[in-house]
């Protein structure tokens, strides 16, 4: 185990997760005794829109994927409409190698909670969910006991610290689909349906939970908030960098001394966090990693200084995700890798959209072939425009995520799919059974 | 209708360097459409909403960083679109879905029943590669699995495009099929409680009947709308039963046609090969079906090729008393006399039924006056009244109410009219119509049906009997109808109703809403404008007013006087005169006596009649206790025109060439036999004599204005009766069809939850329903919104015949008691 550099360990912002070593910090009288809900206090004395204006200067982003602005996201839910509000928290977390939002809400779900509140005091909402994907019942549980503490000691109800302000939350678990992440398509899910994606527009924020104004906000990005009330805007901004400030945690897994959840100012490098990682395992050495879970293209040991924000993501041809580091040495296969991220996408395709539908189940068959020894050249050149004809057709972004391990797999990697093709490695799998063309 | 010119926003876009004007919201694959540029496409139909699901129709607009789907995608001012004719990231684009979707389809083209008309087919054709370059496994299920008893699903050919799914849902308002799985998985099902088996496994090893029976499906797609997935279903992977490897499209002639059996009036297309009717689709009419028609419409059609059909003409044979085939010189003689010497003798009296073209019943109509001399003429086979016949006097020859006043319409109230069971296109356009514009529907029936609730409709709970006070009495029913626009729908069975149908009149006068009154046959309509009433001439002209006998009598050339001023007999009078001897003779069209409230006399009276001319298509209780059959053709071997409830004229020609004739001609033949000129030996002419009547200028009857009646009040073990037909029942026009049989609502006896209780019956457990005739036991269904005091039944379902077993009709107080016997 090597140590840090101290660069590295300058990068170390424990904000959401600086009660996560406290004993007891999920209990709503410690998490009391650690500041907590003293965010909500302050928040409830503001107008509401103060809140979401400071949520604007904060530039805090989206940490579901996308990196939205989160303020502007608020702002875009029309006032005085008339209408319900609802306030949907995404804890469905199913995007591979992510790792904080179970994490958070076992250790510290009242932070969470205080987020939901004063979000949904600043779009006024009167009803939050949070979806939660089904496998996690532990953290549902966690999360339902901490709800109905808010609740006992008047953090939710009816006028919530004599503030007149109502708010109820519901847990909702989900029932164990990716699809479910994509925010309509939780909506759907939320509302009883299948869930599958909804057209958009309409898009959420005027027509979501219920055909209401709806904001679709992730774990972190809900549990960001009560923070940055309390430290204010150009607090926030001291860490991470100018287009990507805050702090985000970093789940990293793979083939280092100490995987896990770091949680560092945006722009942080792999470099430094396989260093906070204490080192790679022994015997290993880095060949390629996922900076935000398996939809962001594969970056080699090339991108080990490549500042891990948004932009810097941008840069070098992937994107930050949901910065679920996926760390890989010169002991995995990137060819096998990316068969085991097809076959998820093949059984996590929701099946509405041709291109995603299909062009999962093909690219799984031609991946497996590769692997049984029977691939051709040809079968790259079609892997490669089966990606071309998927990206940016399908019907929302669980196909374009499909393609990223397929298409830097072979821009990086295609030596490796050209020894299987070429004999030169072992088949992984014994050779199918092939049927001619049809 | 006053048309209030809307202003539309509209703005400027070019289409593959066109430029063209749209409305704003106009979606770019329609408007690309309107200038001639077809865009490939799969799950998009104008009817439905918008999916985006095929990906098929994906285009190139300028500075969007992806292609999007035509479908979806709205005009914007500025817009420029480039299709697959100018884009080559659109050609590739499609090309690349075009390659995904074909990747798991199978290859059985050859043997489907959509190959030579499939999209997919014609696509892959025109746009697909030369040489697959998939290598893999296709994907393969069991097929195929049987849905309903007509429809089949074979799910490895789906496209997954949910057109069908979507129609369902969307349209028809019955979601039994959906979305199942995920993934390359995702298939189109039912909901089958037993998760265990696999239907189409035991299709296999049993044969449809089998997986029905074994109840596989707890709830199959038995939608009275499902034959339309079939038709816009992109692929073959939904057919029906009754067509499934029947034939080629390329084998078929298609003919436009009408569908004969509601007066829904919906267009249809006939396909037929070698003399044979091989299937019918729904045809395209904006106006009226828009592009679906009902299962009945699609399916029943076999009856004109049963095993009985009547090709020949029969007489009596004096000596053995049996019916035998005759020539036609013979037959027609033979009615001719007899009707001669009935005529002299006391009188001959005409049933026509529903079922005629105009043409046919304007034949009728005229055989009646001119040549019998008698305006004992009555095409009503079923409940009437007197009030009835006088309300029928005032609305013939006035049409106020259109299918898209429907849409147009703040409020509509249906009173005696199930719209979902009696007219299926009507129902879905009120559907449409509360969905997209909100008009909301209030029903004035006993209890809160399936269409009712598709519609999100109101009901004003109201015993059998009561309607009249309902419709005099109800604020509610008022102020709905006091709105600018709003419609009453009055159907046929509130003839039933004493007072029920000059309330409706009344009321409608009071409010100024619009009245649209509604049968049940495609016929009906057009037996009322043609005359085959006691009391009207052609035109919706009324016996009674000297100036409308006179433009009758100088149309037809005859005498003044000839036309006698005295309305004759409605049908049960004319059956009570033949079954009496008041009458000698009768000529009776299609009718069935099982239609009429009391099957048992009309019976006695075809008995009795001394003089019986029966018009035919098959052997029936008329037919066979007739003197003289004489066989006519069934629409699909003739031309004439239907009008449908809105009164709008639904021509059609022959689809098939036959000897059979129409009943105009046959009539015209008698009438000639007898001495007398109908000329309505051609359709053509029959149509031009219509139309030279011209519209009168004679005044119009008025309203009935009769009162209500105080209603039955049922005592202990009794009950008020309601009853309608249900869509697809024992109704001799389905007869051979199984398939559609098997898709029919189960007949349940509906009751209250306080009448369950009192009885001491479960859901599903057997009900009695009896009067001095007999007694129908069907499962009760407890209703959670219902009148208290009444029993529902199906009027003319398997194991329940209402008025042949139980000679009533709604309104009558019947018992009821709980389990099979007692
Ligand atoms: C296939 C798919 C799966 C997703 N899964 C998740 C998820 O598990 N959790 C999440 O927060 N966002 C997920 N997202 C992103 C959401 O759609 C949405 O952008 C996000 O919840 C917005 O929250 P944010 O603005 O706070 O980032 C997913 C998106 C896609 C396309
Ligand atoms: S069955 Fe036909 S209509 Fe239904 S989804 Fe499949 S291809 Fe489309
Ligand atoms: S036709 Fe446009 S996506 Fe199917």
């Amino acid at each position: 185990m090597t140590t840090p550099s101290k660069e590295a360990l300058a990068k170390i912002a424990p904000v959401l997760t600086k009660r996560w070593l406290s004993p007891d910090a999920w209990k709503l009288s410690v998490y009391e005794r650690l500041d907590g809900y003293t965010g909500l206090k302050k928040a409830l004395k503001a107008h509401p829109d103060d809140l979401i204006q400071l949520i604007k200067d904060s530039g805090l982003r989206g940490r579901g994927g996308a990196g939205f602005p989160t303020g502007m996201k608020w702002g875009f839910i029309p006032q005085n409409d008339g209408k319900p509000h609802y306030l949907v928290v995404n804890a469905d977390e199913g995007e591979p190698g992510t790792c904080q939002d179970l994490p958070l809400m076992m250790a510290d779900p009242h932070s969470l909670i205080e987020g939901v509140i004063i979000a949904s005091y600043a779009i006024r909402a009167n009803f939050a969910a949070i979806y939660i994907r089904g496998e996690a019942i532990h953290a549902a549980r966690r999360l339902r006991q901490a709800v109905d503490d808010a609740r006992a000691r008047g953090y939710l109800g009816r006028n919530i610290l004599g503030s007149g302000f109502d708010l109820d939350v519901v847990v909702h678990s989900g029932a164990g689909a990716y699809i479910c992440g994509e925010e309509t398509a939780l909506l759907d899910s939320l509302e009883g349906y299948r869930g599958q994606p909804r057209l958009r527009p309409p898009f959420p924020a005027t027509h979501g939970l219920y055909n209401s104004p709806t904001v679709v906000n992730n774990v972190e990005t809900i549990a960001t908030v009560p923070y940055i009330v309390l430290g204010g805007s150009a607090w926030f901004r001291t860490m991470g960098t100018e287009k990507s400030p805050g702090t985000k945690i970093f789940s990293v897994s793979g083939r280092v001394v100490q995987p896990g959840q770091y949680e560092c100012g945006l722009g942080v490098t792999l470099r430094q966090l396989i260093e906070l990682c204490g080192g790679m395992k022994p015997g290993h050495n880095l060949r390629f990693w996922t900076p935000g879970g398996s939809s962001t293209p594969l970056l080699t040991d090339e991108h080990l200084d490549a500042p891990l924000d948004f932009e810097g993501m941008m840069g070098v041809g992937t994107m930050l995700g949901t910065a679920a580091v996926q760390i890989f040495s010169d002991q995995d296969c990137p060819v096998y890798a990316t068969y085991r991220w097809i076959e998820f996408y093949h059984h996590e395709s929701c099946g509405k959209c041709t291109p995603c539908r299909e062009g999962n189940y093909w690219m799984k068959g031609i991946l497996r072939r590769i692997l049984s020894g029977q691939g051709t050249h040809a079968d790259l050149d079609t892997l490669l425009d089966a990606c071309d004809n998927l990206l940016g057709r399908s019907f929302c972004a669980l196909g374009d995520g499909a393609t990223s391990p397929v298409t830097s797999s072979i821009k990086y990697f295609k030596q490796d799919y050209l020894d299987y093709i070429e004999g030169r490695k072992a088949p992984m799998f014994s050779p199918g059974e092939l049927v001619g063309a049809h | 209708m006053t048309e209030v010119a809307k202003k539309v926003d509209t703005v400027k876009l070019t289409i593959d360097g066109i430029e063209v004007e749209a409305a704003k919201g106009e979606l770019v694959i329609r408007v690309a459409e309107r200038i001639g540029i077809a865009i490939p496409r799969f799950c998009d139909h104008p009817l439905l909403d918008p999916a985006g699901a095929c990906r098929q129709c994906l285009v190139d607009i300028e500075g969007q960083r992806k292609p999007s789907a035509a479908c979806t995608q709205t005009v914007a001012d500025g817009m420029v679109v480039r299709t697959q004719l100018t884009s080559e990231v659109a050609k590739k684009a499609q090309e690349g879905i075009l390659e995904f979707l074909l990747i798991n389809h199978p290859l059985d083209c050859p043997m489907c029943d959509k190959g030579g008309e499939c999209p997919l087919q014609n696509q892959a054709l025109s746009n697909g590669r030369e040489e697959s370059r998939f290598h893999e496994h296709k994907r393969e299920y069991t097929k195929p699995v049987p849905i309903s008893s007509q429809v089949l699903l074979d799910r490895e050919r789906c496209v997954l495009c949910q057109r069908c799914t979507r129609f369902s849902d969307e349209i028809a308002g019955d979601k039994f099929i959906d979305l199942m799985e995920r993934g390359a998985d995702e298939q189109i099902g039912v909901f089958s409680g037993r998760l265990d088996v696999d239907p189409a496994e035991v299709v296999g090893e049993t044969g449809l009947e089998g997986a029905i029976d074994a109840n596989l499906l707890d709830a199959p797609f038995n939608s009275y709308f499902s034959g339309n997935t079939v038709q816009i279903c992109p692929v073959g992977a939904l057919t029906g039963a009754q067509y499934r490897f029947r034939a080629r499209p390329f084998d078929l002639v298609s003919s436009p046609s009408t569908c004969e059996h509601c007066a829904a009036g919906c267009s249809m297309r006939t396909d037929h090969r070698r003399g044979k009717v091989m299937r019918r689709l729904a045809g395209d009419d904006p106006q009226v079906n828009e592009e679906w028609n009902c299962d009945k419409g699609r399916w029943a059609f076999q009856y004109a090729t049963a095993f009985d059909r009547i090709t020949e003409p029969m007489v009596r044979d004096p000596k053995s008393g049996e019916l035998r085939k005759a020539s036609w010189p013979e037959a027609l003689n033979a009615a001719a006399e007899g009707l001669l010497k009935a005529r002299t003798e006391g009188g001959v009296g005409v049933l026509t039924g529903g079922r005629l073209t105009v043409e046919d019943a304007y034949a009728y109509a005229k055989f009646a006056r001119v040549v019998l001399g008698t305006n004992d003429i009555d095409f009503r086979s079923r409940p009437l009244s007197q009030e009835e016949t006088d309300f029928l006097t005032s609305v013939a020859g006035k049409f106020q109410v259109t299918y898209s006043d429907i849409e147009a319409a703040p409020d509509v109230v249906l009173v005696g009219l199930e719209a979902e069971e009696e007219c299926p296109i009507l129902f879905l356009r009120l559907r449409k119509a509360a969905n997209k514009r909100g008009t909301r529907v209030t029903s004035i029936a006993p209890f809160v049906t399936r269409g009712l609730e598709k519609v999100a409709g109101t009901l004003v709970p109201t015993v059998p009997g009561a309607e009249a006070t309902a419709l005099a009495e109800s604020a509610e029913v008022r102020a709905a109808l006091s709105k600018p626009g709003a419609l009453l729908f009055v159907g046929e069975r509130l003839a039933e109703t004493p007072g029920g149908l000059s309330a409706a009149a009344r009321l409608a006068a009071e409010t100024g809403a619009r009245l649209a009154w509604v049968p049940r046959r495609a016929g009906d309509r057009g037996a009322v404008e043609a005359g085959c009433l006691p009391t009207l001439l052609p035109g919706g002209r009324s016996l009674v007013e000297p100036a409308a006998r006179g433009e009758i009598g100088a149309a037809w050339g005859l005498e003044v006087g000839d036309l006698s001023e005295r309305p004759g007999r409605d049908t049960l009078q004319i059956l009570d005169a033949a079954r009496t001897g008041a009458l000698k003779g009768l000529v009776v069209a299609g009718v069935d006596p099982h239609d009429l409230p009391d099957p048992a006399a009309a019976e006695e009276a075809l008995e009795k009649v001394g003089f019986l001319v029966s018009l035919e298509l098959r052997l029936s209780a008329v037919s066979r206790r007739a003197d003289v059959v004489l066989p006519v053709a069934p629409a699909v071997e003739k031309s004439g025109s239907y009008l449908d409830w809105e009164g709008r004229v639904r021509p059609f020609d022959a689809v098939l060439r036959s000897a059979a004739m129409t009943d105009a001609r046959v009539l015209d033949a008698l009438a000639r036999q007898l001495g007398y000129q109908l000329g309505t030996a051609d359709t053509l002419a029959v149509l031009k004599q219509i139309g030279e009547l011209g519209e009168t200028r004679a005044p119009r009857a008025a309203a009935p204005t009769v009162d209500a009646e105080r209603v039955a009040e049922p005592g202990t073990g009794e009950a008020v009766l309601s009853t309608w037909h249900q869509l697809i029942d024992l109704g001799a026009l389905q007869d051979g069809d199984e398939y559609l049989a098997g898709t029919a609502r189960p007949p349940v006896a509906r009751i209250s939850k306080a009448t369950a209780a009192a009885l001491g019956v479960a859901d599903g457990e057997p009900l009695n329903v009896s009067t001095e005739r007999g007694r129908v036991t069907l499962p009760a269904a407890v209703v959670d919104v219902m009148a208290p005091g009444v029993v529902w039944l199906p009027t003319n379902s398997p194991g329940s015949t209402v008025r042949r077993t139980l000679g009533v009709s709604s309104g009558a107080t019947v018992r009821i008691s709980a389990g099979g016997t007692s």
